[in-house]
């Protein structure tokens, strides 16, 4: 039947599918849709980079225009992953820049890109558009010259949170006088000053700038200058907030705030001084999304400020909101969907803010479209935690990180197991959750038994046994990402529910009991995951085989064994640790199983793509059923 | 922190699992029908331990006993990302000129937590300069070029000032710009030997 429709007009209906699981959905039906599936998808997305190869990806989908990618785990952010881990994104624009010269976007988040790459796709893609380097580190200011003098039709440069070696501030300088195509600037991460007089010209020739976010280095009395030349905007992150006390300072940035009648979200705030904030009240009642977790205002601004707000529907904060001020965020803002509040003082010995589980549970009554929270706090009861689940049953993402480790109930002192039980067993949507406080194998039995649409969770110094992971693995039938710090958890669990590591992106094991021997054993067995074991004391058959590993990566891929591995890393491979200058790379038959939990019901045979990769002679034989590994 | 030791009986399949022998077979291949011994119960303490511990004693009863290590010290715990840490600390950088030198180099001020401090820092920076300690009169004479250099800085108001007059926050609060002044220059600047002028080093 499929033959009746010619491949264009196949093609045409194709285009209309822009969610990547249709779109896998579709390629396995049969060979004739998998193939011009893959000639038309436009986008892809590589939840983590070494997945799969550059070849594999562009001998599938030749005609690629956006690549978004993620490279280092999640708890790379706590500088839980030496440096030099990996996570380069260089092999992977040397082949694009051969493959895709018509490429448009790049997405990364937390990869290594240097300035070499960034001058590779200012030179290689003539239409380039869009870039984004969330939380990625590598590069200089030098490679962002490259970008700005090269990429003529340049609409997103965001490097939101990203650590950039800051030479200069010159490299804005470099943006040609002709280049009015920029939508969306978020520089906030860089420190150096940039020439202001080019930013000012640059904002006022770019009609069609939507976005953008300043860095510290831009003074507030300057703020009107580019309000006024982009009165258009949607989002703006101030500079640092903070100026001398003068009324005519304070009168032009008030008249500045009035004209941008769009604004719809606003962040920044550094060194934020109470004074300066009436001048923004005027574009309060349009703000959807606040971002103040920078500025160390107190609670009495705060309240002053968020109470305008009446349409907001991001808040971002530090502690100093206190419960006093979530109480009023609850009061006024019934609109809110998402909640995080930060800590001002994480590594002081003793609160400094008068912030409890009370805030939390105010906004949970108060705000009936919560359903992202992410809350530091310093205690924590099962009463509450019961509270917001039964106030908030469509919450999708909760994480609570309670700052001492392993924290009881502080009413009851006991664990808190009931607390998140609660949580999973009322929050049936629930797709990400952050656990922590003092955490029996209990609550892993509720979560096991209870969340079903879990993707993503995070653990740390909870548990008792190998049971508690035994039910996080047997149970949670749709988690992709598990990530554990300091837990007593060790091979039993692990080695029992191998198979459900081919079903997820990845699993992060560091400080737990997992032993040099099971990890061996766990990658001679999977032989399409990758189990790397992450040691700084040298390699692991140095250590008996009972020895636990210091930090275990375990991913699943079609790309073998990865090239780039530093000294501290060992993938297991059969009986032998292997690193990176290991035994080149042998012939591997990969073979993925047929998914009986993702069987679709289109067809009930395999269809198959052989493709011989150079060198490793992986045959890749795609199954029906099996989910996206991209995911 | 005492916790309950009411675990309930594993299930059937997961005893299955539980063989002392390593195997991968799945959940449900026929059990030997003693209770596994969950490894012992880990405090905080223990795990950071384990963290820790840079050899492997044999001991089949795992953890390594090591001293537990000060509470305060968890690598990346409370989760604050190194981005929002760095972000977080304001720093006071100031730019620092030094007569005769081509280019200019930034302190940050934050970084110090006294007088003393800083100008060893500068020391080290300008290496082959001595400075002139000011604050307590220490005239470090010494080496190559034999020069002497006045601490100077501009503060908010836009006037030159000797460091080390007032209390060293106040200091960091008003300094705008430091300037190593060739001491044959700073005339009537010389340093005095007041100390009831009480100006603190903290």
């Amino acid at each position: 039947m499929a033959y009746s429709f010619p491949e264009e007009v196949l093609e045409h209906v194709f285009s209309f599918l822009s969610s990547d699981r249709d779109r896998n959905a579709v390629s396995l039906v049969c060979k004739s849709w998998y193939e011009i599936e893959r000639w038309c998808r436009r986008r892809i997305f590589i939840g983590n980079c070494y997945a799969v190869s550059p070849d594999i990806v562009i001998r599938r989908f030749p005609e690629v225009r956006a690549l978004e990618m993620k490279g280092k785990p999640h708890f790379a952010d706590f500088n839980l992953v030496p440096e030099g881990w990996g996570g380069y994104v260089h092999p992977w624009i040397r082949a694009m820049s051969a493959a895709y010269p018509l490429l448009e976007e790049i997405k990364l988040k937390r990869m290594v890109v240097t300035d070499e790459s960034l001058e590779l796709i200012a030179r290689s893609f003539k239409n380039f558009k869009v870039l984004v380097l969330s939380s990625c580190e590598g590069f200089t200011t030098d490679g962002l010259a490259s970008i700005a003098a090269n990429c003529r039709n340049l609409r997103e440069l965001d490097l939101r949170e990203s650590e950039v070696e800051d030479l200069s501030g010159h490299w804005l300088s470099h943006f040609p006088d002709n280049c009015t195509s920029l939508v969306s600037l978020n520089m906030s991460c860089l420190g150096s000053e940039v020439s202001f007089s080019a930013l000012e010209r640059l904002v006022a020739r770019c009609p069609n700038l939507r976005t953008l976010r300043l860095n510290r280095a831009v003074p507030l009395e300057k703020l009107p200058n580019l309000l006024h030349r982009a009165p258009q905007l949607v989002e703006l992150g101030t500079g640092a907030y903070s100026a001398e006390i003068r009324s005519d300072i304070f009168s032009n940035l008030t008249e500045a705030f009035s004209v941008c009648k769009q604004l719809k979200g606003l962040s920044g705030f550094w060194d934020a001084i109470p004074a300066f904030l009436p001048a923004m009240y005027s574009v309060c009642s349009g703000i959807t999304s606040l971002n103040l977790s920078y500025a160390t205002i107190q609670s009495p601004d705060l309240v002053k400020l968020v109470s305008q707000c009446r349409n907001l529907q991001r808040l971002w904060v530090l502690d100093y909101i206190e419960d006093t001020g979530l109480e009023a965020l609850a009061a006024s803002c019934k609109d809110l969907q998402e909640l995080r509040v930060f800590p001002s003082d994480p590594f002081g010995a003793e609160p400094n803010v008068a912030l409890t589980e009370q805030g939390l549970v105010s906004v949970s009554e108060g705000c009936p479209k919560l359903q992202s929270v992410l809350y530091f706090c310093r205690q924590m009861s099962n009463a509450a935690l019961v509270t917001i689940a039964r106030n908030r049953p469509e919450m999708i993402r909760f994480r609570l990180c309670i700052i001492e480790p392993q924290a009881p109930d502080y009413l009851t002192l006991e664990p808190l197991d009931t607390g998140f039980g609660a949580i999973v067993e009322n929050c049936k949507e629930l797709r990400r959750l952050s656990m922590s406080g003092l955490l029996t194998d209990k609550v892993f039995e509720y979560i096991g038994n209870h969340a079903k649409k879990l993707e993503m969770l995070s653990i740390a110094f909870a548990g008792d046994s190998d049971l508690g992971l035994h039910h996080v693995l047997s149970g949670c039938e749709s988690l992709r990402k598990l990530e554990i710090r300091d837990c007593p958890f060790g091979d039993k669990a692990l080695l029992a529910n191998a198979a459900k590591l081919e079903t997820m992106r990845s699993l992060w094991m560091s400080s737990c009991s997992v032993s040099f021997g099971a990890c061996k054993l766990l990658g001679q067995k999977m032989p399409r995951l990758n189990v790397e074991v992450i040691d700084e004391r040298g390699p692991p058959d140095s250590r008996p085989e009972s020895c636990p590993v210091e930090k275990l990566y375990v991913y699943r891929t079609v790309a073998g064994r990865r090239a780039d591995m530093p000294g501290f890393v060992w993938k297991m491979d059969g009986d032998k640790a292997l690193s990176a200058d290991g035994s080149g790379n042998k012939p591997r038959e990969v073979v993925e199983r047929l998914g009986s939990s993702y069987a679709i019901n289109f067809c009930t045979w395999l269809s198959y793509s052989l493709q011989s990769v150079p060198n490793t002679d992986a045959r890749i034989i795609t199954c029906m059923g099996q989910r996206n590994l991209f995911c | 922190m005492s916790r309950g030791n009411d675990a309930p009986p594993p299930e059937p399949e997961y005893l299955g699992a539980l063989k002392t022998d390593l195997t991968l077979a799945l959940p449900g291949g026929g059990g030997g029908p003693e209770a596994p011994k969950p490894p012992a119960k880990r405090g905080f303490s223990d795990t950071a331990d384990l963290k820790l511990g840079s050899s492997c004693h044999e001991d089949e009863d795992s953890a390594v006993t090591q001293p537990p290590p000060p509470k305060a010290q968890v690598v990346g715990w409370p989760p604050v990302r190194s981005y929002r840490k760095k972000m977080m600390k304001s720093g006071k950088y100031v730019k620092v000129a030094v007569d005769g030198a081509p280019y200019l180099r930034k302190v940050d001020l934050q970084l110090y937590t006294s007088y003393q401090e800083l100008l060893a820092a500068l020391e080290a920076m300008f290496s082959c300069l001595t400075i002139c300690n000011v604050v307590n009169e220490r005239k470090i004479m010494d080496n190559i070029n034999g020069k002497e250099y006045m601490p100077t800085y501009e503060d908010k108001d836009g006037d030159w000032m000797l460091v080390g007059d007032v209390p060293w926050k106040m200091f960091v609060e008003s300094c705008k710009r430091l300037r190593l002044m060739k001491s044959s220059e700073a005339v009537g600047l010389a340093p005095k030997t007041t100390s009831s002028k009480g100006s603190s080093t903290k």
